[in-house]
């Protein structure tokens, strides 16, 4: 990364009269040439830039070098699984004879049905499930699959009126906006003290509206659900589904199976545990799977195998559709890749190494930040803030907020954790390392942080106003929605 | 410490209603805005929308949390505070001066259900 | 070990004495031991990278090999200059998560703003957000956001002339989510205008939702339906082809209060169907009510310009059920390719490469009729680059398109038993037509040998129409039009 902030926007390269585009000449008949009815053509002019090849070329290069990616540094967000993304995933994504049309006829593209396929049928036997669907874009559209699923499986038993969604408080925000969307009501489970699901206040919810119970194993905090297979038969009893929500299935990986914990249906993101890019906040893939007996209810359409060779399902049972066509097809495929890469040796390995990873952290900085729920955890966990020996001390007006740690790391070249989430903690510092990082990435880390919190003691007011050495500081939020600017517009004269 | 006024109805989502007459000023408590920090943009019902006692009617956004705002009183908006349109800092400002909704109250003896200041002031400790 | 693993069996063992664990399996010790999974997965072993390679490359030979492709129906096989892909293989960008700590994303958050600012731009909006998953979701999003802004009206109204993809997603999305969709019919191959104003009368929908390139290639006319819509308190929605807009009427023009639809046209590849961009925009009053994310400029501490994520009050982790939607995706890494596509192109070369589809399109097009293989199926319709043909004489659609694709062409979508749409790009060259239009002339009488009969044909599109409809066997219980 370079400090030195570029900042330009490539409307401010612009000069009348630069191209950067080449087109074949115009050799069509006269004839032939576009005539719209003049109502029928655009009225304005566009504000889009005229620039040479190279100035875009600068443009966007220099603007690279002032973000901050895995291939940079360490990037220890929780709840994100920010692991190495590999090369070899993107060489292969970009097969010029993969790159067809999405209207290609089933014969002609048995290829890329392929890929779709046999990636399904690997996760369903890593999750434990029956059937995968690949066909939601990212893990928020598989929430709302999966959900979708669920109500079409209660509607097909003419038990529609199973509207409400149990959530434990500690679930992420987009679980009860996922129900929301799928018509659902959201009711909010209470966790212990232990951080995990209060299983007698799950039971005050239970009834005949329930329509599923949503989770995480382990849960948001880095904890392992102890008591999943009683919470399953409870739920199953009242005759409701289990939803595993797959943010945190990376710590599970040839482990345990969501499946075999007694869920129902699930979704994966492959932009976390598999490995796929993030691109700066999309494009995820987030697959749904069902246990056996709910596999007619997922989206069409499915990818099917036959004596003829694969195609494609539009059954009578489906969901619905909710994709274009077979969703993210190259983002389905570095996974695809991903999986050939570990196969079944290596997979439970990333598991096992992503807490190993996690708990080593945990372990060397508790004497300096705040741990709320000792013990084991699994791939990730969470800090409420500095201790109050190295100025954490809530009590007092000037202490130093998670905010400013987070911001201090990003001076010593380090991705800042989740922070402010789960929202159980006032200080939340959510830290997940993934397993493809060292020992000594994470011993360097582990330096740093201890010397941020000797700051937070000895120097607040540096650690209070950091970063200092980012290409821009600390920015204006207050300003950014009082006087809202979306577009260079903005700053046209 | 929060500021908590004598004489107004306290709701404990951290609303209150100022009674005047058969109207009721409603807006959030100088608790709430203090919770919330900066306020950047009040979500406000039109005229002429009826609410309910204990229904959302709109919202308050800072800029890192968004609060529900539930009416304490039932009864059709009469006028809405315009002002803080184009100010909602007047919230953090003065928050019971700078009332979000007033109300033509449907059931003015529904204010008895609600908190008086010192039972207020004892749930903000 | 293995590649992707940088630990030594040293590092382990020190780590496991520092968290005071003999082995990695005791790392798992309260997960109880009949949850525990027993034995190998049942998936491959661990391969080489040059097996890998091997195994993608062997399955990729699988798909039949296309030198050229007129297929459209959402998906535009358009010229990608170079320097596109170069762009998005630069890592800083892709393996960098959703830019929340803005000091040291600012790559990210500007290309971002140069998006927003060129999508509103395009589409004569005031804002577009930071993107959407495709052209069917962000369809679906419009529909949720014309509820959540009528707050008490559920009906929405969807022109039956949309591609049958985006129509089924946004089906689905109604059905959940309790809105109720009625479909406008199509008139002549266009929404039948008059046949929405009159729907609009009732003065309980929330929202219409239109398309401008349509299923058909048709490009639509909305004159007087911002009007209608607005004296019913109904906002209008216009989904158009991105790369039309430089030369057609805009959303913004028309009176739209949303724009939506893909932004695939803009740089981004086929792709056997993503990832594509979703785009949603709208005018300045709707803000508050648009889902996804949003980069705003601001100031830093030394009043230097710099971007942020703002208006987050909106979304799904602070508004949780409240949102008007859960997604949290914006297409990023999808924004570069388009934002890096606009800054090369620039209004002329968009306008160039419309104007080359246009005729591209005409040329092939009125050879086809000469060739008296096909007639017009929507005579006199406007059209830019994609228009749908019959064939005559009883020959369906998929034949022909199995004959093309044998000599390396996917001539377009077989879109009924006797239809095929085509779309023409800058891509392919009068000498590409050309070579099209001898392989339609060298089609063997085989074809006509065996000729569907009105009857066989009507028993045929009933068949889709059929299947299309039991994917949509959901909808019993709910009032849209597919109960």
């Amino acid at each position: 990364m370079n400090n030195k902030y570029y900042g330009k926007l490539i409307f401010e390269h612009s000069r009348q009269g630069r191209v950067g585009y080449s087109l074949p000449e115009n050799n069509y008949p006269a004839e032939c040439a576009m005539q719209l009815p003049e109502e029928q053509k655009r009225q304005s002019g566009t504000l889009l830039p005229e620039t040479d090849e190279l100035t875009v070329v600068r443009h966007y290069t220099n603007m690279s070098n002032n973000n901050f990616g895995v291939d940079t540094g360490f990037y220890p967000l929780g709840s994100c699984t920010m692991k190495y993304n590999p090369k070899i995933n993107e060489e292969l994504a970009q097969l010029p004879e993969l790159n067809i049309h999405p209207q290609t006829p089933v014969d002609a593209a048995q290829g890329c049905l392929g890929i779709y396929y046999q990636t399904q049928q690997m996760l369903s036997e890593i999750a434990g499930m029956s059937e995968f669907t690949l066909n939601p874009y990212a893990g928020a559209h598989g929430e709302l699959t999966g959900l979708m699923v669920i109500r079409r499986y209660h509607e097909h038993n003419g038990d529609g009126a199973r509207v409400k969604v149990l959530v434990p408080d500690s679930a992420h925000g987009t679980n009860p906006a996922s129900a929301a969307v799928c018509g659902l009501q959201v009711v909010q489970v209470k966790s212990l003290p232990d951080g995990t699901v209060d299983v007698d206040d799950l039971k005050t919810h239970l009834g005949p509206d329930v329509a599923a119970m949503m989770m995480t194993n382990p849960n948001t905090l880095g904890i392992f659900e102890r008591r999943i297979p009683e919470i399953a038969r409870l739920v199953h009893e009242c005759g409701a589904l289990m939803y595993y929500d797959g943010a945190n299935l990376n710590p599970m990986l040839g482990v345990c199976r969501p499946g075999d914990m007694g869920f129902d249906v699930m979704h994966i993101n492959l932009h976390k545990t598999f490995s796929t890019p993030h691109g700066g906040g999309g494009p995820g893939s987030g697959p749904v799977g069902v246990r056996k007996g709910l596999e007619d209810f997922l989206p069409s359409p499915r990818v099917i195998k036959s004596e003829y060779g694969y195609g494609l399902d539009y059954g009578k049972e489906s969901l619905g559709s909710i994709s274009y066509h077979l969703s993210n097809f190259a983002v389905i495929t570095r996974a695809y890749c991903y999986l050939l890469s570990l196969g079944k040796e290596n997979i439970p390995m990333a598991g096992k190494l992503s807490v190993l990873n996690a708990n080593y952290i945990k372990e060397r900085l508790k004497d300096y930040y705040q741990l709320p729920i000792d013990g084991l955890c699994k791939h990730e966990f969470v800090f409420d803030g500095l201790r109050a020996e190295y100025g954490g001390d809530h009590h007092d007006d000037g202490h130093v907020t998670t905010l400013d740690v987070a911001k201090r790391l990003l001076d010593y070249g380090f991705h800042a954790p989740t922070i402010y989430f789960p929202l159980l903690f006032h200080e939340a510092l959510m830290i997940e390392p993934t397993e493809t990082e060292s020992k000594d990435t994470l011993d360097e880390f582990i330096g740093v942080m201890q010397k941020i919190a000797v700051e937070a003691r000895d120097e607040r007011e540096m650690v209070r106003t950091a970063p200092h050495t980012t290409p821009v500081r600390r920015l204006d939020d207050v300003k950014a929605v009082k006087e809202p600017h979306f577009t260079f517009k903005a700053f046209q004269s | 410490m929060a500021k908590v006024i004598e004489g107004l109805y306290y709701a404990e989502s951290h609303e209150y209603v100022r009674v005047d007459g058969e109207y009721g000023y409603v807006g959030i408590t100088d608790y709430a805005q203090n919770q919330l920090g900066n306020v950047v943009y009040v979500d406000m019902p039109e005229v002429d929308d009826d609410v309910a006692a204990g229904e959302v009617f709109g919202a308050v956004e800072s800029v890192k949390a968004a609060s529900d705002l539930i009416s304490p009183v039932s009864g059709t908006v009469v006028e809405i505070n315009e002002a803080l349109e184009d100010e909602p800092e007047l919230v953090n400002q003065d928050a019971f001066e700078n009332w979000i909704m007033k109300v033509k109250l449907s059931d003015p003896a529904e204010v008895e259900n609600l908190m008086d200041a010192a039972a207020y002031e004892a749930i903000c400790k | 070990m293995f590649k992707y693993f940088p630990h030594t069996a040293d590092d382990v063992r020190q780590m496991l004495d520092v968290i005071g664990v003999g082995s990695l399996e005791e790392l798992y010790a309260e997960v109880p031991e009949e949850l525990k999974y027993q034995g190998a997965l049942n998936i491959p072993s661990a391969m080489s990278e040059v097996e890998v390679r091997n195994a993608v490359r062997s399955l990729a030979a699988d798909n039949q090999p296309v030198e050229a492709c007129y297929a459209g129906n959402g998906a535009y096989d358009h010229y990608q200059p170079s320097v596109v892909p170069y762009i998005a293989s630069r890592s800083e960008f892709s393996t960098s998560y959703t830019p929340y700590q803005a000091e040291i994303s600012q790559g990210t958050l500007q290309y971002i703003f140069e998006y927003q600012t060129m999508m509103a731009d395009l589409t004569g909006m005031d804002i577009s957000n930071a993107s959407m998953y495709d052209g069917s979701t962000a369809t679906a999003e419009a529909m949720m956001m014309c509820v959540a802004n009528a707050k008490k009206r559920n009906k929405v109204l969807i022109s039956a002339t949309f591609l049958p993809q985006v129509l089924d997603v946004v089906a689905t999305y109604a059905h959940y989510h309790g809105v109720e969709l009625i479909r406008v019919p199509e008139k002549d191959g266009v929404m039948d205008k008059q046949a929405a104003i009159a729907l609009l009368e009732a003065d309980d929908v929330a929202g219409l939702i239109c398309c401008q390139h349509n299923r058909y290639g048709l490009i639509e006319d909305f004159s007087g339906l911002a009007d209608a819509c607005h004296a019913h308190k109904a906002l209008l929605a216009i989904n158009s082809v991105a790369a039309d807009l430089a030369i057609l009427r805009t959303p913004g023009e028309w009176g739209a209060d949303i724009a939506c639809g893909d932004a695939q046209s803009l740089g981004i590849p086929v792709g056997y169907g993503g990832p594509y961009i979703g785009y949603l925009c709208v005018k300045e009053a709707l803000v508050r009510r648009m889902p996804g994310r949003l980069v705003g400029a601001t100031t830093d501490v030394n009043g230097q310009r710099a971007f942020v994520l703002t208006l987050q009050a909106r979304e799904q982790h602070i508004r949780r059920e409240k949102a008007t939607s859960n997604i949290c995706t914006a297409q990023g890494f999808m924004c570069l390719y388009v934002a890096a596509y606009l800054s090369l192109m620039g209004e002329k070369g968009l306008r160039e490469a419309g104007q080359l589809s246009y005729a591209g399109a005409h040329y092939l097009h009125d050879a086809l009729i000469k060739t008296n293989i096909f007639e017009e199926a929507y005579p006199g319709q406007l059209y830019t680059n994609e228009f749908t043909l019959r064939l005559k004489d009883g020959v369906l659609a998929p034949l022909f398109i199995d004959y093309m694709l044998q000599h390396g062409i996917l001539a377009g979508v077989a879109v009924a038993a006797d239809q095929v749409t085509i779309a023409v790009t800058e891509k392919y060259t009068r000498e590409d037509l050309d070579r099209y239009l001898e392989l339609v002339a060298e089609w063997p009488e085989e074809r006509l040998f065996f000729p569907m009969t009105q009857a066989d044909l009507d028993e045929y599109n009933k068949e889709i129409e059929t299947m299309t409809e039991e994917a949509h066997g959901k909808c019993a219980g709910c009032s849209c039009e597919n109960a």
